[in-house]
């Protein structure tokens, strides 16, 4: 994973700012993010509550509530700009190509259909099966994958337990064979065995079926053990962006290094935990410079003005602070 | 288009085994269906044809129950069993088909209100608004009054006249399903508007659709009774509510003629009372999580010792 592909990524997104537009104001709820997904990579996105983690998926989904607006930006999934086609494109791309494992699989079931009808649909609309009959071998077959017996394909989902949820929420994105799944909090709601289940499982069929996944979620414990590469957002905007070892190792945007001491390190079990005050900034009422300034120990003047652009600090590893100018690098003048 | 080749018949065919665990559904049902076995088979079951003109003495008129009348006759001297058994069809295609009217108006005014919103949705709810606001009786009597009371205008009046309820109840449903993740997982698996409202809302609020046909079905039953009690009713046809208005009108409380009340009046009851049943068992066994069976198992929950424990005192 250190070698820099040359060829051009799977799904390269560029500069996406999605606002909410309310009675209440403007929320922008992302701005200006960019990364890129390579194939069969693991890319997980951390961030607190509430920082644009689900509404950058949504926007790349185009499955915005209704008050959402994708402002500009690009991502292009294989050299195809998911913003710039029509409707009816979209929904033939949307499951073929890049499908969602949606957070909180409890409520992703409509609970007065089985679970194997559900997921055959997925099938039947992209022309993978004539039929809901048809599509009934497929159902079987995906559910097995993920550790279910097929014949439970004709159960309702109340008749499942939550992890059993969860897998077959899997085995649905899985359905139409993506080449990007994305993971909204897969584990959120799970106790920790359950969670270790689906994380095993996740990573096995990534590994299996070559997927590029996208991992939300605020646990960065789940980052380390399946995530090839990490993007911290903060307030909606990129914080910093690297392998997963440099974040552990190396962190250097201030955010990460505070979330990384508000986690347990099983090495040091005398290390005090450490939260950081205050809240994430309102996304109606932005601070002018940086997002995290008013949060931040290490903020200086310049960051309550500026709003720091991501810089390629180390070779794949991109932060957004002022502390990591070119300038300052070479020491504050 | 999602085909679903014989799951029907299977989905049927649970949900009447379902019904077959159900007491009071039974009983329900048993009840409907002799009503209905009797509208059908009228002709063979009344012993005398209410069409027909016969020659009365003064004796015929509200002569006591006997042999040849098993509930008496009428002031008309009129055989009441007859005309009861001949009642049961009026009330019962007028209760069923006003309702249906109902049904498909109030369900499909609410499901686009609650689903689609908006401009439409707003004015479809003044809509029903308009028509819940207008009391419903006297609205139904000056429109009879102007159109006629023909069989079919008293349906179509209880008809449009009873779905707002339904509609209302069915609106706020959809509007809650509709922002549930579900549908956001249907639309990006690549559903559209359609696909959603058919296969993922409706099903949800059909057992609330059916429930409230249940009720409405006893209300028009009721309703269309208050109107023949009134005096109107089609006056070709003679409905249970008709006949109360004759018996009531016509001395048969002052003669003591009570067998010309209690009969049309017990198969009014009898009607409302087994649709209020079979819909009550029919919500059941339509909502899949109702039928969960640890919710049936109060008695088995805790599965108690078979010899009971030594006190230890």
């Amino acid at each position: 994973m250190t070698e820099r592909p040359t060829n051009p990524p799977l799904l390269d997104v560029r500069n996406l700012s999605t606002h909410f537009v309310t009675s209440e104001g403007v929320f922008r709820a992302v701005e200006g993010l960019s990364f890129r997904l390579e194939r069969g990579e693991s890319l997980g996105l951390v961030g607190e509550s509430g920082c644009g983690k689900s509404t950058a998926m949504l926007s790349l989904l185009r499955l915005l509530p209704a008050a959402g607006r994708i402002v500009s930006g690009q991502a292009l999934l294989d050299g195809t700009d998911l913003f710039g086609i029509d409707e009816s494109d979209m929904r033939a791309i949307r499951w073929h190509r890049i499908s969602m494992i949606f957070q909180g699989a409890m409520n992703a079931f409509n609970p007065v259909r089985t679970v194997g009808d559900q997921i055959a649909e997925a099938l039947v609309f992209h022309g993978l099966a004539r039929d809901l009959g048809e599509a009934e071998p497929r159902v079987a077959e995906l559910l097995e994958m993920v550790g279910i017996s097929g014949s439970r394909r004709s159960q309702f989902p109340h008749q499942y337990s939550g992890g059993m949820r969860q897998r077959a929420m899997i085995a649905m994105a899985l359905a139409c064979n993506p080449q990007v799944v994305i993971a909204d909090e897969p584990t959120t709601a799970l106790d920790v065995m359950i969670q270790a289940q689906i994380l095993e499982l996740l990573e096995r069929l990534q590994r299996e079926l070559g997927l590029a996944v996208i991992l939300v979620t605020h646990d960065l414990s789940v980052v380390a053990e399946i995530c090839h590469r990490v993007l911290v957002m903060y307030g909606g905007v990129l914080a910093e962006s690297c392998e997963v070892d440099g974040i552990f190792n190396q962190p250097m945007h201030p955010y990460t290094r505070r979330l990384l001491g508000a986690f347990p390190d099983l090495s040091r079990p005398e290390g005090k935990l450490v939260s950081i005050p205050g809240y994430p900034p309102r996304l109606n009422a932005l601070p002018p410079g940086c997002r995290f300034a008013p949060r931040c120990t290490e903020v200086h003047e310049r960051c309550r003005q500026e709003q720091p652009k991501p810089r390629e600090v180390l070779p794949g590893h991109w932060v957004a602070c002022h502390l990591h100018d070119a300038g300052a690098a070479n020491g504050r003048t | 288009m999602i085909k679903r080749r014989g799951r029907w018949r299977e989905r049927w065919a649970s949900i009447v085994g379902l019904l077959g665990h159900n007491r009071m559904g039974l009983v329900g049902l048993a009840m409907l269906g002799l009503a209905i076995g009797v509208a059908i088979l009228a002709p063979w079951i009344a012993p005398y044809d209410p069409d027909t003109t016969i020659r009365v003495t003064i004796e015929d008129i509200y002569a006591k129950p006997s042999a040849a009348h098993p509930l008496g006759t009428d002031d008309g001297g009129k055989d009441v069993f007859s005309a009861f058994v001949y009642g049961a069809r009026v009330s019962l295609v007028v209760g069923f088909t006003a309702s249906l009217i109902s049904m498909l108006i109030g369900g499909s005014v609410g499901l686009i209100a609650g689903f689609y919103g908006g401009r439409l949705g707003n004015l479809l709810m003044r809509l029903t608004d308009i028509f819940l606001v207008i009391p419903d009786l006297p609205l139904m009597i000056v429109i009879v009054a102007m159109v006629g009371p023909s069989l079919w205008n008293i349906i179509i009046v209880i008809g449009i006249l009873g779905w707002t309820g339904t509609a209302r109840i069915v609106r706020s449903q959809a509007l809650s399903l509709k922002e549930r993740q579900f549908v956001l997982r249907a639309r990006a698996i690549g559903a559209g508007n359609f696909h959603i409202l058919r296969r993922h809302i409706f099903p949800l609020v059909l057992p609330l659709i059916i429930t409230n046909t249940v009720l409405v079905i006893s209300l028009s039953i009721l309703e269309e009774s208050t109107l023949s009690f009134l005096g109107l009713g089609d006056p070709t046809t003679l409905s249970w509510g008709g006949m109360l208005n004759f018996a009531f009108t016509r001395g048969a409380i002052s003669s003591g003629a009570w067998w010309a009340l209690v009969a049309p009046g017990l198969g009014i009851v009898w009607v409302v009372l087994s649709c209020t049943l079979l819909g009550n068992a029919l919500e059941e066994a339509f909502n899949p999580r109702l039928q969960s069976h640890h919710l049936q198992g109060e008695e088995r929950m805790i599965a108690r010792p078979a010899q009971p424990e030594a006190s230890d005192t």
